[in-house]
């Protein structure tokens, strides 16, 4: 059992943090709710009860992954950019402007409208890494501000240039329908984003952990000055790593749209690039890991809004949930007691001789 | 660009930088006292948000607006004592810990907001008592200067009187050598017996009180009421004021002062049909270039000084 404890220390960390979280979660209902079984049911159960809030789990997790892994890779490399948000941004209104000017056939509209969205998306992870690699100027700092760019430089685009007049909100036209991703086989609501999103993730737990370039990244962000001794060009390394990062969210802000919105018509910025740092925290930075922790934030969406739909307890709570779960979870030496009493338990118990081998 | 010039350059002008200035100079002066000690407390958004909220439902309640002040200082002060005790004890990163601390505040402010107000938007359901406005005496009947500096919400100049106080507590006082010792170096201050944990862990409760007075004003003198993430930003913006000024007080009040001067010309512009999304995109982009600048100048600081060794 010890053993067992300390082989899977993390793993247990993370869930004791999770439970202690629903733990909250479940004594807030049982405070403010007035029935407060069926709204537990509503929160923890009802996603998996029908067929539709399944696949919009599904759908709700595509964008989450992307971001989440967006900030992972310059996280990996302790790089503290939180830009995936105004990437994002700014990739889907690249995206949407490409996909609305030019028309094609799917084959190539499809990657080549992902493509421009990277690009976008690229630039704003570009501009805070040079600075932080050539001036050391706080990454932190600028890609805060960068989202704020994103957000007002693309409205400004948006409704400026591409407004559909026609339409009673503030969206753009419509994107040539050869720019269309469709929902999978058999399904109704999830559609092939979730397929490229999952791609991404396998693509980027590839180059994290089985190319140079990842161990590079990785190194950069174990030790600064060790990577810079054993000749790892830092400054390629901390540009490249939030190039990658602004890249992968400009796609998944763009990959959304084609999805679903099929316009741009985000007025208020989407926080799928806060999500992103949230479930990077969750998964550790692990890209497989990302994509569980993606699931069970939109398991947590799914069951807070069909909460807020049917009972008394607002949405927020989920919030309140998230937050909880990631500031015990960033806690290092949450619980570490406890593993080092199981250590020198542990220790003790192999020191005392038995007579026979084991 | 006539009549923009013309509104530019009169009093009222002036009134509304210091105005703006205001829930900005408080939480940069709250980042620069935590800079200074080494421990960057990212979590002003948070910090704002909660005080806000707090003082104006215990203001609500009470009727009583030093209850209300209290609370939100305790409020503001315990979200520092917070930070501070998953990074110095449970050892989190700073970032990531204020990270979840603004989504906390975000989210729990709106959450008790719906559970009190029954309203996910704003408290104008709940008339929240203000600070009061000053009319300074003598200094109020000098022309221009006067409609300018006169008139202001209690609370603004408590901001500016907050910039003297930071002066005396960073060089004169004991507390402040050692926050600024524990921030150059801290090994070399714990090798002189002082407590680095301590020191950063004051230097995050006091950043904390100064963040719980910009809160308090955004909705009890700004407004009288409190909005679902009333703070928009400022908390992230006081972080770039705070860099830009050096964390140094006289810095930190020019930088403030700036971002005020920035924000009423992007309000001042809306009405001369110039697109307000461009318009709003210029504080972020000076800081962006301002900080450049600045950290450009540290990199050259940085290598004359390798230079002399």
């Amino acid at each position: 059992m010890d053993k067992f404890i300390l082989n899977y220390f993390n793993t247990i960390r993370i869930s004791i943090a999770i439970s202690i979280g629903v733990a909250i979660s479940l004594f807030l209902i049982l405070i403010i709710s007035k029935d407060p079984g069926a709204s537990i049911g509503y929160l923890f159960l009802s996603p998996f009860l029908s067929r539709i809030r399944l696949e919009s789990l599904i759908s709700v997790a595509a964008p989450i992954i992307f971001c989440g892994i967006a900030i992972a890779i310059p996280f990996q490399a302790k790089i503290f950019n939180v830009g995936a948000e105004g990437a994002l941004f700014i990739g889907a209104v690249a995206g949407v402007v490409f996909a609305i000017v030019t028309k094609m056939p799917p084959l190539i509209h499809i990657p080549l409208t992902l493509l421009v969205a990277g690009l976008a998306g690229g630039i704003w992870g570009l501009i805070p890494g040079f600075l932080k690699a050539k001036w050391n100027t706080s990454e932190l700092v600028v890609s805060l501000m960068m989202n704020y760019v994103a957000y007002f430089l693309g409205l400004y685009i948006i409704n400026y240039y591409f407004r559909d007049k026609a339409a009673g909100a503030l969206v753009s036209l419509r994107i040539s329908s050869s720019a269309w991703i469709s929902t999978l086989p058999f399904f109704s609501r999830t559609s092939w984003s979730i397929v490229i999103a999952l791609t991404f993730a396998l693509l980027v737990y590839f180059l994290l952990y089985h190319t140079t370039l990842g161990y590079e990244i990785r190194t950069t962000g174990f030790n600064l000055h060790f990577a810079k001794f054993g000749g790892i060009n830092v400054f390629k390394i901390i540009i490249l790593a939030q190039i990658i990062g602004g890249f992968i969210a400009g796609v998944g802000g763009m990959t959304e749209i084609m999805a679903i919105h099929r316009r741009f018509n985000w007025q208020v910025s989407p926080g799928f690039g806060w999500d992103g740092v949230m479930v990077a925290i969750i998964g550790r930075n692990h890209p497989i890991l990302i994509i569980f922790a993606s699931l069970f934030l939109a398991y947590l969406r799914i069951g807070g809004h069909h909460l807020n739909l049917m009972s008394d307890v607002p949405y927020e709570m989920v919030s309140v949930i998230q937050s909880v779960i990631i500031l015990l979870i960033t806690a290092e030496a949450f619980l570490v007691q406890w593993k080092e009493r199981i250590t020198v338990k542990e220790a003790e118990r192999k020191e005392i001789p038995h007579g026979t081998t084991s | 660009m006539g009549p923009l010039l013309d509104s530019i350059l009169s009093p009222a002008f002036g009134f509304a930088i210091l105005r703006i200035m205001t829930p900005i100079l408080f939480p940069t002066i709250g980042v620069a006292i935590s800079s200074l000690a080494g421990s960057i407390n990212i979590a002003m958004e948070g910090t704002m948000l909660m005080s806000a909220f707090t003082g104006v439902i215990v203001s609500y309640f009470t009727k009583n607006i030093y209850l209300a002040l209290l609370a939100g200082i305790l409020v503001g002060v315990t979200m520092g004592f917070v930070l501070g005790y998953f990074h110095l004890k449970l050892k989190a990163d700073i970032i990531l810990s204020a990270i979840a601390l603004n989504m906390f505040a975000s989210g729990f402010t709106i959450f008790m907001l719906f559970l009190i107000a029954k309203d996910k938007g704003t408290s104008i359901s709940l008339r929240s008592l203000v600070f009061p406005d000053i009319h300074l005496p003598l200094i109020k009947e000098i022309p221009i200067i006067g409609e300018i500096l006169s008139g202001h919400n209690l609370l603004t100049y408590v901001a500016i009187l907050s910039i003297i106080f930071m002066y005396f507590l960073i060089y004169k006082t004991r507390l402040g050598l050692r926050i600024r010792a524990v921030g150059q170096n801290p090994d070399a201050a714990e090798s002189v017996g002082i407590d680095v944990k301590r020191i950063k862990l004051y230097s995050l409760l006091i950043s904390g009180f100064f963040g719980a007075l910009g809160g308090l004003y955004l909705s009890m003198g700004y407004v009288s009421w409190f909005g679902r993430d009333m703070t928009a930003g400022r908390g992230f913006i006081a972080v770039a004021a705070s860099n830009l000024g050096g964390h140094l007080p006289l810095g930190v009040f020019i930088s403030s002062l700036f971002f005020g001067l920035i924000n009423a010309i992007s309000i001042y512009l809306a009405p001369l049909r110039l697109p307000s999304e461009f318009t709003h995109l210029i504080p972020y982009v000076t800081t962006i270039i301002a900080l450049t600048f600045y950290s450009i100048r540290m990199t050259r600081k940085k290598k004359a000084y390798k230079g002399k060794i």
